[in-house]
């Protein structure tokens, strides 16, 4: 990969922050957009703009015809079965509570939904309240000694009682992937839904949904080179049948007398009003940007910086790494010793380094590791080794301000 | 630019009260207490006080967060021990409008101590919740 063109092809890297180059580090939250995503919304803007599904008009036709082909872009780059498994949602969040949301009457008191404690609040909380709703129980599948998913406790824990598994595919937090065919295969056993959190995922590895056996799998548009507003619920064509719609209203209709409504088919019985048009076409863009390179290049190139960061981040005095530290993604959450993560964050901007401090959306995870919040540096596809000189430069400067002294103002 | 600006927001008053902060431990006593936390950064602050003669007698802090949060908490039980319930609420407000960036009188500014150096926190805006958390608790407790 030709790193230098890749970082040419993202306008926002042309500036500096607090008179200094910006090195972004902090794509595990929202990823930066290359000219030909931004291009793809402003050409649907400047030429096709019009509402979908309903319109008989050359606009109308146009807007839909890209926006149907969005759909068809985002099911050939999971692998799905069919196209019309691919429904366009929010976020990654949406897609998550939609499914929570519309299995409801699967559930019964004292069935047991399994999720794991890394999970981010998204795939968390939705199914805390599915099984307040419900009367149902949730278990959480524990971190093994290298902070990794437990797959012992996760054999455990799926037993014949459990109806849903929810898991992230990629931790948010920990730099690992967890081993989704395993689990699924494991769901399935006793006959539970397998749904997956590929926020962290589906921008950085090769995903193939029929592979995995997932029968629900939730991403984000914005941590994939496209805008944030959009984001996709992928589900087996079964499930999908099986799932309520959360929302009502025009579009997912297909006869309305003054009493009642039938819908149309999946996917568009769960696409109610005026959908994300443009963020449907500019997540088509992002992939054919991604494409280019191939998710497993991308993939590789990841995990090629972060297991050269690892070492160097190590060689930190007081530097703590979470997650196993042989094998990474691209997402290296840490904190030092004796400095508070926002303390730090702070220095790390001033010296143009942007990365997260926080919980990030993962408090039960927090506790498990015994913090109330870490830094993360998380790395994407135009990172390169410059970017990680910065940020272990930034780090050592940040701690010399912090341990031994400030010059007094 | 780099690391120099980080001077202006860590000064060494910021500094010796998060590293050594006042009014820090529990009140087993307390007339009233309450728990916040700052939902971005997973910081909390647990604030007890007790009220003499609408007076605030004592007040003291528990719980985690970075320098500033600390500091800043730390420095506002210097400010309002001793101060009446209204007065303690004026200089909330106070220290809200400071903080934020606005102009504030020079008696306020005095009567806000060290944590009147919280001021430079405006000119890091992600900071600003930081400075204010014990603040609120305050507020919240004296309403």
């Amino acid at each position: 990969m030709d790193i230098k063109r890749i970082k040419q092809d993202f306008p926002i890297f042309n500036q500096q922050v607090n008179d200094e180059p910006l090195t972004y580090l902090d794509s595990a939250a929202t990823a930066q957009m290359p000219n030909s995503v931004l291009n793809a919304i402003e050409y649907y803007y400047r030429h096709d703009h019009a509402n979908v599904h309903r319109g008989t008009h050359t606009l109308a036709q146009r807007a839909t015809a890209a926006y149907e082909q969005a759909r068809q872009k985002v099911g050939d780059f999971i692998n799905a079965n069919q196209t019309e498994e691919i429904v366009f949602t929010r976020s990654t969040t949406e897609s998550l509570n939609w499914v929570a949301q519309g299995l409801t009457k699967m559930i019964n008191p004292g069935d047991v939904i399994v999720a794991t404690v890394m999970e981010h609040h998204s795939n968390l909380v939705p199914w805390q309240q599915l099984a307040k709703r419900t009367g149902a129980k949730l278990r959480l599948i524990g971190l093994n000694d290298q902070q990794e998913l437990d797959l012992d406790d996760a054999k455990r824990k799926i037993d014949a009682k459990v109806k849903i598994v929810t898991i992230a595919h990629a931790s948010n937090v920990l730099g690992v992937i967890n081993p989704i065919k395993e689990l699924s295969s494991m769901a399935h056993r006793v006959g539970a839904c397998m749904i997956v959190d590929g926020a962290q995922a589906v921008p950085h590895l090769p995903v193939d949904v029929q592979d995995l056996d997932a029968d629900f799998y939730a991403f984000s548009g914005h941590k994939m080179l496209a805008p944030t507003g959009i984001g996709v619920l992928y589900g087996k064509m079964e499930w999908l049948k099986r799932l309520e719609p959360s929302q009502f209203g025009g579009e997912m209709i297909d006869q309305v007398t003054q009493q009642a409504a039938t819908f149309k088919p999946v996917p568009w019985c769960f696409e109610a009003g005026t959908p994300n048009i443009s963020g449907a076409i500019a997540l088509g863009a992002a992939i054919d940007y991604l494409n280019q390179f191939g998710m497993d290049q991308i993939a590789d190139y990841e995990r090629q910086l972060a297991v050269k960061a690892i070492p160097r981040l190590l060689a930190i005095d007081g530097l703590t790494l979470y997650g196993p530290h042989d094998h990474h993604t691209g997402v290296l959450a840490f904190n030092l010793a004796g400095i508070h993560p926002h303390d730090a964050a702070t220095a790390l901007d001033l010296e143009g380094v942007a990365v997260r401090a926080g919980h990030h959306c993962a408090q039960p995870l927090m506790k498990e590791l015994g913090v109330d919040a870490t830094l993360r540096a998380s790395l994407y596809l135009y990172n390169d080794q410059k970017d990680l000189d910065c940020l272990i430069l930034a780090i050592k400067a940040t701690k010399e301000f912090f341990e031994n002294g400030f010059e007094k103002a | 630019m780099g690391l120099r600006r980080l001077n202006y927001l860590y000064r060494a008053v910021v500094l010796e009260h998060a590293s050594h902060p006042h009014h820090q431990g529990a009140m087993l006593d307390a007339d009233a207490q309450t728990t916040l936390h700052n939902p971005t950064c997973g910081d909390t602050i647990n604030l007890a006080v007790k009220v003499d003669h609408d007076h605030i007698s004592d007040l003291m802090f528990t719980g985690s967060g970075c320098t500033i949060s600390q500091a800043s908490a730390s420095m506002m039980g210097d400010v309002l021990i001793g101060q009446s319930v209204d007065d303690a609420k004026k200089l909330i407000h106070d220290f809200s409008e400071l903080i934020m960036g606005k102009e504030i009188s020079s008696q306020a500014q005095d009567q806000l101590k060290d944590a009147a150096i919280l001021g430079s926190v405006a000119q890091f805006p992600t900071r600003i919740k930081c400075a204010a958390l014990a603040w609120h608790a305050a507020q919240e407790l004296l309403e």
